[in-house]
């Protein structure tokens, strides 16, 4: 019972062992506490993932109507901004909550590795936060009050903001992961070495798996957009620029992130090999080790049903070798094993879309190679379909790294059960999930829905009509000293 | 070098709490007295003299708390468990009211709710910030380097009343700041909304400056000593002083003094406060120089601080003179002369090709 439903933790242990009896449930602070992380920071990366990439893409379009003055891409980049405004908003809502997280559900963490992580943090906060905080106010209500070159800087400090704000944190999150660079005084964390800790072992892999995620992420959503611009014929040269720019990119970065990936893997079977195995779904360590690529993999009686399994391959895709030798999670005692089901699934997915996604820029390639791309709506078609497929995979991929962690908040030296806040009952942390789900439920959906109607909408079409006015906010003249 | 990262840490973190107050408190302010505007043109003025800055303050609340888990960690890990509820609280109102600001104008169909949404919003996350206030001032139960309480032990009369008086203290900060940014009937509605809220915050402050001591022997001592009394008299002086100016400024016609007697009003109240504290950082227990962070962590920070709190400091303040001035709205019928009529319509076309 406890294993199977964690939440509800038994009294008596005794009494659990016996079928058919009441037993008194409470519910347990500390898995409850890791739901509502998991439920916070799925919903809140899903906001980077895009707003990192497209910080990046309205920079290179004004960029592009800098230099060259086509209103076109003025057009464009009015446009995303736009849908930028609304998806940075609920980012910055949303991260508020993440720094409070760790001091109200996981203090002992907190009180921990604060000398060693909070830096992190706060650097990220001052070098990153503040810089898109303030420039996005003005990339959103400063057009007319700017010259354009001036414009156009506040454009690049917004995405360069972006991507100080992910340097920050996933170090932070690499650490985690790889520690090192701290000695440890009375049981808590001290920094010894900051570049060490900066640039810890994961930390390059995960930034650049994870920037090009973002904007692999971004390019789907730009392309899809795109499509069904083109297919509806009412913005169809915006759409079609926006299709040729992310299908330009993403025959690059998709292929790029799939090596990227690779080599993120062969840290993680460096530096982490029990999460490396949980992802292969491997319980036994074998020479040469096959590759699973699908099966139900079974924790307590320690192994796979139903594999299907390709012999050699495991071996040759982590160590580069046809006979090297990939450790099973039998080699770690039960009380350090990460749970399989979730790496194990989640990696799949990941893959999938990988695989997906580069098919379909192959595809795009193609017919774009015979002018066809533009007038096949099947392929278009299938671009709309696809362009929340990054959003999959960047959860797919989180929920890999981070269960795959378990059962460590700080890898090998510090328990997730160690680290949550002493004082928290049960209830507390369920009525706090409980509302952070109502919140999010309503949040989420009505900002989706809100970009959906932009795009419904449209580029504009340089018409400067006051019926064109939708924020009251930028309807709102601030009187300029002329 | 070392002697000195607590001070300085204290000082800059003092600010960074002083910043955020006064300046997400007047945007929250903005949003409490958006609740009893008369009519949508109000609304939309007083929503959209906040609308470029918020999120700019917002983010004083992130540097805010990761300061504090920063320099001070052990404070932040028993204080923040400590205030669960009300820190939840204050997340999810400042998630609605920030949100607000997009859908509203976006969603005319619902636009009643999102309204709704920022005002209450603005005004829950008020009171749970001087809910936070009133429960630090009041201590925690600690044992070793935990909190031992429970979830709900910041419910008291004390905290309620905190609560309460940091909402009409923002409600004045707002005021102020409506004064500063609107003209006409707006701002004579503020003018009146700011005088409400001066005497329930001056009432508010009275009944803390009398409950702390009477509660606290620490603090009595630390006031009513010879010769702390002597020197520390001028601050309830000031206080009483700036509060007279502060009413005769909201009645009289200067435009900025009843925004900055508000803010006056706040760093002494502020101050009365650290004066009754220091220099515990956990009231009755810690003191800033035990629940530091290693001189390591903290000289680290530091560097990059004072090198960039002075930068961010004047773009932000580069972002408030781009969007200087007052507000108009351009929605309804103008009340003004057709002079400034003339302007608006010049601005008015800015403004739409703004929008796009």
């Amino acid at each position: 019972m406890t294993a199977r439903y964690p939440a509800l933790r038994c009294h008596d242990g005794q009494e659990a062992q016996t079928l058919h009896s009441i037993h008194v449930v409470t519910l347990d602070p500390t898995w409850l506490s890791r739901l509502q992380w998991s439920w916070v920071i799925a919903w809140h990366i899903l906001l980077p993932a895009f707003t990192v990439g497209l910080a990046s893409y309205i920079a290179v379009l004004e960029g592009f109507y800098f230099f060259t003055s086509r209103e076109i891409w003025l057009r464009i980049s009015r446009f995303w901004t736009k849908i930028f405004a609304i998806s940075f908003g609920m980012g910055v809502v949303s991260g508020i909550i993440m720094p409070y997280q760790m001091g109200t559900n996981w203090s002992r963490f907190t009180d921990a590795t604060a000398d060693v992580l909070s830096p992190l943090l706060a650097y990220e906060g001052l070098t990153a936060f503040f810089l898109e905080a303030s420039f996005l106010g003005v990339l959103l209500f400063g057009r007319k009050l700017l010259p354009r070159w001036a414009f156009y800087i506040a454009a690049l400090m917004v995405a360069f903001g972006t991507l100080l704000s992910s340097f920050w944190i996933l170090s932070t999150n690499s650490w985690m992961q790889t520690p090192q660079g701290y000695t440890i005084v009375a049981g808590r964390f001290e920094p010894a070495d900051w570049l060490a800790i900066i640039f810890n072992p994961s930390f390059p892999y995960r930034l650049m798996h994870n920037v090009t995620a973002f904007y692999v992420t971004t390019g789907f959503v730009v392309l899809g957009v795109g499509a069904y611009l083109v297919r509806r014929a009412k913005s169809p040269d915006e759409g079609r620029l926006m299709v040729k720019m992310a299908l330009n990119l993403l025959i690059v970065l998709v292929p790029l992130q799939m090596v990227l990936g690779d080599l993120h893997g062969m840290n993680t079977l460096k530096y982490q090999p029990a999460k490396l195995a949980a992802i292969e779904g491997r319980y036994d360590t074998l020479r040469p080790a096959p590759l699973t690529l699908f099966g139900m993999p079974d924790d307590g009686a320690e192994v796979m049903h139903h594999a299907i399994q390709v012999p050699k391959l495991g071996s040759l895709i982590l160590t580069h070798s046809w006979n090297g030798e990939i450790q099973g999670l039998k080699a770690w005692p039960r009380d350090q094993r990460p749970p399989v089901a979730a790496p194990f699934f989640a990696f799949r997915i990941m893959v999938a879309i990988a695989c997906i996604m580069l098919l379909i820029v192959i595809i795009g390639q193609f017919l774009r190679r015979g002018g066809r791309v533009y007038t096949s709506a099947w392929f278009l078609r299938l671009c709309q379909w696809c362009s929340p497929l990054g959003f999959v995979a960047v959860i797919a991929g989180w929920t890999t790294t981070e269960v795959g962690r378990q059962p460590w908040t700080v890898y090998n030296l510090l328990r997730t059960t160690d680290s949550v806040t002493p004082s928290l009952t049960g209830t507390d942390v369920a009525i706090s999930l409980a509302l952070y789900m109502v919140v999010y439920l309503i949040m989420f959906p009505t900002g989706i829905t809100l970009m959906a109607i932009l795009v419904r909408r449209g580029p504009e079409s340089g018409n400067l009509e006051p019926a064109s006015i939708e924020s009251g906010r930028s309807g709102l003249p601030f009187k300029t000293e002329p | 070098m070392a002697q000195y990262l607590v001070p300085i840490w204290t000082g800059l973190l003092a600010f960074a709490v002083l910043y955020y107050v006064v300046f997400d408190g007047f945007d929250l302010g903005v949003g409490i007295l958006h609740g009893f505007a008369s009519d949508e043109a109000a609304r939309r003025v007083m929503m959209n003299s906040v609308a470029p800055v918020w999120d700019g303050n917002e983010t004083w609340l992130v540097f805010g708390g990761v300061g504090l888990l920063a320099a001070f960690p052990l404070a932040f890990a028993i204080m923040i468990p400590a205030v669960y509820f009300p820190i939840l609280i204050m997340l999810l109102a400042l998630v609605f009211r920030g949100v607000a600001f997009e859908f509203r104008f976006k969603q005319p169909s619902l636009r009643k709710f999102w309204d709704r949404a920022f005002c209450g919003g603005s005004a829950v996350a008020t009171f749970a910030q001087g809910a936070v206030l009133g429960a630090y001032i009041q201590g925690f139960k600690v044992e070793g380097r935990r909190f031992i309480g429970t979830s709900f032990d910041w419910v008291t009369p004390f905290a309620l009343l905190t609560g309460l008086a940091l909402m009409f203290g923002y409600g004045l900060l707002g005021a102020g700041w409506l004064v500063l940014k609107t003209e006409g009937a707006l701002q004579q509605w503020s003018r009146r909304a700011g005088r409400r809220c001066l005497v329930a915050m001056l009432i508010a402050i009275l009944a803390v400056s009398i409950w702390t001591p009477l509660a606290d022997a620490d603090i009595a001592r630390r006031w009513f000593s010879w010769p702390n009394i002597a020197l520390l008299a001028p601050v309830p002086l000031a206080t009483a002083l700036i509060a007279a100016v502060e009413w005769y400024a909201l009645k009289g016609e200067s435009e900025r003094l009843p925004f900055f007697g508000a803010v006056a009003l706040f760093v002494l109240s502020f101050l009365g406060i650290g004066i009754s504290l220091w220099p515990m950082i956990v009231p009755h227990r810690y003191s800033i120089w035990q629940a530091a962070s290693s001189p390591s962590t903290q000289g680290f920070l530091l560097v990059g601080t004072l090198c960039l709190v002075p930068v961010i400091l004047a773009y932000t303040a580069w972002s408030y003179w781009v969007f200087r001035g007052k507000v108009h709205d351009n929605g309804g019928p103008s009340s003004v002369g057709a002079l400034t009529h003339l302007a608006m319509q010049s601005s008015h076309q800015t403004a739409v090709e703004r929008t796009e």
